[in-house]
C-alpha cells in the first residue's frame, strides 16, 4: 500500500495516513455527471473508402496490380537505391516470373530419356524453396528485413535471368555450334551479374555489416544454379 | 530512518569472493584450492576476469564466506611444475572437468530460449564473416598440435558453415560431373548432351545424409563409450556436426578439379583431399577416444576415415564417368574395317 511520506512539519505523527483516504466517501452517481454525446467525425467518408476498391471494375483492379508489378520490374532493371520493392512488396511478380521460367525450362513430357532437364515442378520448387532458405538464412544471421519483403526482392531479381532464357531460346532456333554456345554463355553471364547486383542493392543494407558476405553468398549460389539450368537447356 | 544494510544483517561479502553472487565456472589454476573466476561481458560474449587468489582473499577477509569446490577427478599429475609442451598439455586445457563444465555453463547462459522460439535457432548462426573464414582456413590446414574444435569452435558452434558448405558441395559435384561428362564425350556423334538434373537430388541426399547422420551416429557412440569409460574430452552434437561440415570444404575445389579427365589426376586429388580432411577428423576425435580401450579407439578412428573415403570415392565413381584412354572413333567403323584392324593388331 502506498504510504504518504511523513511531512517534516509533523515530527510527532506516528502512523502515516493512506492516500486517497477520503475517496470512498464520494458517491459517484450524484456528484460527477457522466453523460453526453459522442460523435464520430468523417463518418460518411469511411464508408466511401470501404467500397472504393470493392466496387471498382475488375479491369481497374488488374491494371492497378499490373502497373505495380511493372513499376517493380523497372526498378529491377535499373537498380537504384530505392525502397519501392521493400515498401510495397507483392508476390505477383515473382509468381509470374517463376511460372514463365519453369514453363520454358521444362523438358518434354514425352521425353524418353531418364536424365534430362528439370521438370516444371523441379524448377518451381528450386526457385521457391531456394528463396525461402535464403530468407531464413538472412533472418537467422540477424537481418532486419521481413520474410515477404525478402521473398519479393529475390523473386523480382529473377527477371534478368528470365530475359536471358528468352534470348537463349531465340538463339537456339539458329543452328547449333560453338558460336551459338558462346553467345548464350555471354548473355547468361551478363544477366547473372545483373541479378546479383540488383538483389544486393536491395538486400545488402538490411544485414549487419560484419555479416554481409555471409548473407550475400547464398544469393550468389541461388542465381548461379538458375543460370546453370538456363545455360544447359537443350531443346529435344 | 535510513542506513540499514541492504543485505539485512551480517557482514557484506567482499567483491572478490564468490559469495558476492557474480561468478560462474571453475578455475583452471592447479594450486590445490579452487579460485573463483567471474565472467562478464555484453551479449553473451564472456571473458574471464581473475579476482585473485582464494588464499589472498581469505587472508584479507577471514570472515568472508567462500565456497571451495574440488575438481572432480583431478589427477595428481596436474601439479604445478608438470612439464608443459607435451601432447597432454592440450588435454589439460580440454579437460572434461572444468572446461566442459565451463562450456556447459556458457551454453546454458547462451542458449536460454526455448527451442520453439526463433531466437533459439539464431544462436546457431551467431558468426561473423571473419569467423567463418577462419574456420575454413583451419579446416584446410590441419596442424598436428591444434585441435580444430578447441581453437575455432569451442566457443561457438554454428550451423551456417555446415549447411552452406554442403549446399555448395552438392551443386559443385553435380555441375562438375555434368561438365566433365560433356567434355569427355565431346567428339562423339552418338552422344546427346543432357543436363542430368536428377543427379542433383541424388547428390543432395548423399551429402546431407553423410553430414548429419554420421555425426549423429558418432555422437551416440561417443556418449555410449563415455558412460563406460571416463573420457577426458567430450564433444556436443553440434560441435561434431560443425567439424564434419567444415571438413567437407576441401571437396569443393576437389570436385571442380575432377573435371580434368585424367584418371591419375583424379586419384591424386582424392588422396590429397582425403589426407587433409581425414587427418582433420582423426586429430579432432583422437583425444575423445584415447582413454578408451586401445582397439576401440583405433577402430573408431579407422571407421571415421573409411567412411570419409567411401564418400569421396563413391561420388567420384557415380558422378564422373571414367575417362577412356582412347576415344571411340568419330566415324562409325564398318564391320570390315574393325575386322581388319583386329587382324592387324
Amino acid at each position: 500500500m502506498a504510504e504518504a511520506e511523513e511531512s517534516p512539519g509533523d515530527p510527532g505523527t506516528a502512523s502515516p495516513r493512506p492516500l486517497f483516504a477520503g475517496l470512498s466517501d464520494i458517491s459517484i452517481s450524484q456528484d460527477i455527471p457522466v453523460e453526453g454525446e459522442i460523435t464520430i467525425p468523417m463518418r460518411s467518408r469511411i464508408r466511401e473508402f470501404d467500397s472504393s476498391t470493392l466496387n471498382e471494375s475488375v479491369r481497374n483492379t488488374i491494371m492497378r496490380d499490373l502497373k505495380a508489378v511493372g513499376k517493380k520490374f523497372m526498378h529491377v532493371l535499373y537498380p537504384r537505391k530505392s525502397n519501392t520493392l521493400l515498401r510495397d512488396w507483392d508476390l505477383w511478380g515473382p509468381l509470374i516470373l517463376c511460372v514463365t521460367l519453369a514453363l520454358m525450362l521444362q523438358r518434354d513430357s514425352a521425353d524418353s530419356e531418364k536424365d534430362g532437364g528439370p521438370q516444371f515442378a523441379e524448377v518451381f520448387v528450386i526457385v521457391w524453396f531456394g528463396a525461402v532458405t535464403i530468407t531464413l538464412n538472412s533472418k537467422l544471421l540477424g537481418g532486419n528485413i521481413s520474410f515477404f519483403q525478402s521473398l519479393c526482392v529475390l523473386g523480382y531479381c529473377i527477371l534478368p535471368l528470365t530475359v536471358a532464357m528468352l534470348i537463349c531460346r531465340l538463339v537456339l532456333l539458329a543452328d547449333p555450334g560453338p558460336v551459338n554456345f558462346m553467345v548464350r554463355l555471354f548473355v547468361v553471364i551478363v544477366m547473372f551479374a545483373w541479378s546479383i547486383v540488383a538483389s544486393t542493392a536491395f538486400l545488402a543494407d538490411s544485414q549487419p555489416p560484419n555479416r554481409r558476405a555471409l548473407a550475400v553468398y547464398p544469393v550468389f549460389l541461388f542465381y548461379f544454379v538458375i543460370s546453370w539450368m538456363i545455360l544447359t537447356f537443350t531443346p529435344q | 530512518g535510513g542506513g540499514a544494510p541492504p543485505g539485512g544483517g551480517g557482514e557484506v561479502p567482499p567483491p572478490g569472493s564468490p559469495a558476492s553472487g557474480n561468478w560462474a565456472g571453475l578455475d583452471r589454476n592447479r594450486r590445490g584450492a579452487t579460485e573463483a573466476r567471474a565472467f562478464s561481458g555484453p551479449g553473451g560474449r564472456l571473458t574471464p576476469r581473475e579476482f585473485g587468489n582464494a588464499a589472498t582473499s581469505l587472508t584479507a577477509n577471514p570472515d568472508a564466506t567462500t565456497v571451495n569446490i574440488e575438481d572432480p577427478g583431478e589427477t595428481p599429475k596436474h601439479q604445478p611444475g608438470s612439464p608443459r609442451g607435451s601432447g597432454r598439455e592440450e588435454d589439460d586445457e580440454l579437460l572434461g572437468n572444468d572446461d566442459s563444465d565451463k562450456t556447459e555453463l556458457l551454453a546454458g547462459q547462451k542458449k536460454s530460449s526455448p527451442f520453439w522460439t526463433f531466437e533459439y535457432y539464431q544462436t546457431f548462426f551467431d558468426v561473423d564473416t571473419y569467423q567463418v573464414f577462419d574456420r575454413i582456413k583451419g579446416s584446410l590446414l590441419p596442424i598436428p598440435g591444434k585441435n580444430f574444435v578447441r581453437l575455432y569452435i569451442r566457443s561457438n558452434p554454428d550451423l551456417y558453415g555446415p549447411f552452406w558448405i554442403c549446399a555448395t558441395l552438392v551443386f559443385a559435384i553435380a555441375i562438375s560431373g555434368n561438365l566433365s561428362n560433356f567434355l569427355i564425350h565431346l567428339g562423339e556423334k552418338t552422344y546427346h548432351y543432357v543436363p542430368e538434373f536428377r543427379k542433383v537430388s541424388i547428390a543432395a541426399t548423399i551429402i546431407y545424409a553423410y553430414a548429419w547422420l554420421v555425426p549423429l551416429a558418432l555422437w551416440g557412440f561417443l556418449m555410449w563409450r563415455n558412460s563406460k569409460v571416463m573420457n577426458i574430452v567430450s564433444y556436443s552434437f553440434l560441435e561434431i556436426v560443425c567439424v564434419y561440415g567444415y571438413s567437407l570444404f576441401i571437396y569443393i575445389p576437389t570436385a571442380i578439379l575432377w573435371i580434368i579427365p585424367q584418371k591419375a589426376v583424379r586419384w591424386i586429388l582424392v588422396m590429397i583431399a582425403l589426407g587433409i580432411s581425414g587427418s582433420l577428423l582423426a586429430m579432432t576425435f583422437w583425444p575423445a577416444v584415447r582413454e578408451d580401450n586401445r582397439r576401440v579407439a583405433l577402430a573408431t578412428i579407422v571407421t571415421i576415415v573409411l567412411l570419409h573415403m567411401l564418400l569421396s570415392v563413391g561420388c567420384l565413381a557415380y558422378f564422373f564417368d571414367a575417362p577412356e584412354m582412347d576415344h571411340l572413333p568419330t566415324t562409325t567403323a564398318t564391320p570390315n574395317q574393325t575386322v581388319a584392324a583386329a587382324k592387324s593388331s
